[in-house]
């Protein structure tokens, strides 16, 4: 037998036992206080103005402001992204398509199993709600301040992985490349690789 | 020395031709910069900066739009009439520039070696010339109303026609008295008559009204009753487009220039330099009385920014109240007060009868004034009587609402 529900007792107050609120009538106001309103405007004449002049100046966004999305690296410069596709199924916009595939040691773009093969990102979809950085289990899409997006086809506004990716920096190596010796992939998503190492460098 | 009609009369027809054609530039090139003046001037008043990209600090912005509007596609709806639909907005245009024709912008000046003024023409009847001319440009905007074969356009000249006729009459009273003090209907006698004291000062209250009413002649806001756009979409103007709808733009600030212009010839001493500066008008060789001119039209159309930027527009019942209720009865008891003083000082009746007679003014004003007050007081600290059954039909109220059944058991869960 279902539990039997409490019967709703009356609030103390009902919403009907409230008088109707003595709304006040102030009337029209006098002459010099309608003059008021002429004050303002021109007291406003001489304030300084609140327009940025966008092209020319260009203020910093909020620190957390979400702009156009990145693809991050390890320090050796092999990526974070493993083509889970949690971001794409994240996405209520149905921006991101995503197409994993397998890393082999002759072809490694990221740690462990897998790496994300195609990576698109459609920026005419994209609501930029951030939900794809929180399904992100690798910090390997997070989202950067830039917000200069516009273009003028369709096609240019679907990024594709080469536009996302985080450009290299000291200490990273193009992939593919062999993983550090000595670590595995664990290590690598613990943050324990620092940088490269002069064997992974296979071009030499 | 001879007066000004004198002078503009012994003008040969190039110099007349010379002068027609420096008042329709003056007229269009004050309604490019006004335009951009307007937009500067309300957008600080909004702490924005307002139109800065064209040119230096955005100065040919009016004219790039002007361009643009030009090169638009020229539309003219199935339902209009079609002639009338072409004719309004040339009359709205041609009218406007019409009533800078009377008005006196310098002094005596030398232009091309010939002494003349800076004046087209002046006519005894001069005044009540811009007045026709004004009562002619509504026919552009009725007529375009009317012509558009369209609803909001047709409201929109209606409201203008209305608007205007109202205002006109306010606006005609408050210049009686300036007639009845110079004793002359002719700008440039009007001017002259200024010499002492500007009529601003001695002519305050009818400077007031026509300082109203001139806002409500030229549809601005708070008076744009005929372009409310969030009531009319625009007025009269909706269905216009192109240069058709360029020319009724065009219009709406030269209207603004030329009433500006008629204030500034009634009301501060035309282009008389302002008191103290006396000495500054026979610079230039008489040239620099046409910079106090402007700087007084241009004084005035700040004021009709200033009060685009700070009044919302009024309703349209409010308005005609105001039109028919205060000011047309305000300026009929002014000009019979200041008809009155004149008559006795002409005749030269003792001093502490003129001065009886006003004293004897303001406190029958004031004493209206107080009876006035304490009706309205009484009114209002009257305590409303609570009648307990009102004679019309009321819904009970819901708390004696029996049948209003909700349930108290939380739903069925078997």
């Amino acid at each position: 037998m279902p539990e039997q529900i409490e019967p709703i007792t009356p609030r103390e107050i009902s919403v009907n036992d409230v008088p109707f609120a003595q709304v006040e009538q102030n009337g029209p106001k006098g002459f010099f206080d309608q003059l008021k309103g002429f004050w303002v405007t021109f007291a406003t004449m001489f304030k300084k103005v609140n327009t940025v002049q966008y092209p020319e100046v260009k203020e910093p966004t909020a620190e957390r402001f979400h702009g156009r999305h990145q693809l991050n690296r390890h320090e050796d410069g092999l990526e974070k992204c493993i083509g889970c596709e949690l971001c794409a199924w994240a996405c209520p916009a149905d921006a991101i398509l995503v197409e994993g595939d397998n890393n082999t040691e002759e072809n490694r773009m990221s740690p462990g199993e897998r790496y994300g093969k195609v990576y698109q990102i459609n920026y005419l979809r994209c609501i930029f709600c951030g939900l794809c950085i929180e399904a992100c289990p690798t910090r390997a899409l997070t989202m950067t301040n830039e917000y200069e997006l516009a273009d003028d086809t369709r096609e240019k506004l679907i990024f594709e992985k080469g536009d996302l990716l985080a450009p290299l920096t000291q200490g990273m190596l193009m992939p593919p490349h062999p993983m550090y010796p000595g670590m595995d992939d664990s290590n690598y998503y613990r943050g324990e690789v620092k940088g490269s190492h002069p064997s992974q460098d296979i071009n030499k | 020395m001879k007066s000004t009609a004198e002078l503009i009369g012994a003008d040969p027809g190039w110099i007349i031709l010379v002068k027609a054609a420096l008042v329709f530039i003056v007229c269009v090139v004050l309604t490019i910069m006004s335009v951009w003046g307007e937009r500067r001037i309300v957008a600080r008043m909004q702490q924005r900066v307002g139109p800065n990209r064209v040119g230096k600090f955005g100065l040919i912005q009016a004219l790039a739009d002007g361009v643009k509007l030009a090169l638009k596609e020229d539309l003219i709806p199935a339902a209009a009439d079609k002639v009338v639909f072409i004719l309004a907005p040339i009359i709205s245009a041609t009218t406007c520039f019409m009533a800078f024709a009377v008005i006196p912008m310098t002094g005596e000046v030398s232009l091309f070696g010939q002494t003349t003024a800076m004046q087209l023409t002046d006519i005894p009847v001069g005044v009540l010339y811009v007045l026709a001319i004004a009562s002619v440009g509504v026919y552009g905007i009725v007529l375009a109303g009317w012509a558009s074969g369209s609803t909001y356009p047709l409201l929109g000249g209606l409201r203008s026609s209305a608007q205007v006729i109202s205002y006109e009459i306010a606006m005609g009273l408050s210049l009686v008295t300036v007639f009845i003090y110079s004793g002359s209907m002719s700008t440039s006698d009007i001017v002259a008559a200024q010499g002492k004291w500007w009529y601003a000062v001695v002519l305050f209250p009818s400077f007031v009204i026509y300082c109203i009413a001139m806002v409500g002649e030229t549809n601005r806001a708070p008076f744009d009753l005929a372009e409310a756009e969030g009531e009319l979409v625009g007025g009269f103007h909706t269905e216009y487009s192109s240069l058709k709808f360029a020319l009724f733009f065009l219009a709406e600030y030269v209207n603004i220039i030329a009433v500006s212009a008629l204030a500034t010839t009634l009301f501060l001493g035309g282009y008389h330099a302002i008191p103290g500066f006396g000495f500054t008008e026979s610079w230039l060789g008489g040239w620099f009385t046409l910079f106090w001119f402007f700087l007084k039209v241009l004084f005035f159309f700040f004021i009709f920014v200033w009060l685009r930027g700070t009044l919302p527009r009024l309703r349209y019942d409010q308005f005609m109240q105001f039109g028919w209720k205060v000011l047309i009865p305000v300026s009929i008891l002014w000009i019979l007060v200041v008809a009155t003083l004149r008559l006795l000082s002409m005749q030269g009746a003792p001093r502490f009868v003129i001065v009886g007679f006003a004293v004897g003014v303001v406190i029958i004003i004031m004493a209206i004034n107080i009876l006035f007050e304490n009706a309205k007081n009484k009114k209002k600290n009257s305590p409303v009587a609570e009648s307990a059954i009102p004679s019309f039909a009321v819904p009970e109220l819901p708390s004696h609402v029996s049948s209003i059944n909700v349930s108290q058991k939380g739903g069925d869960h078997a």
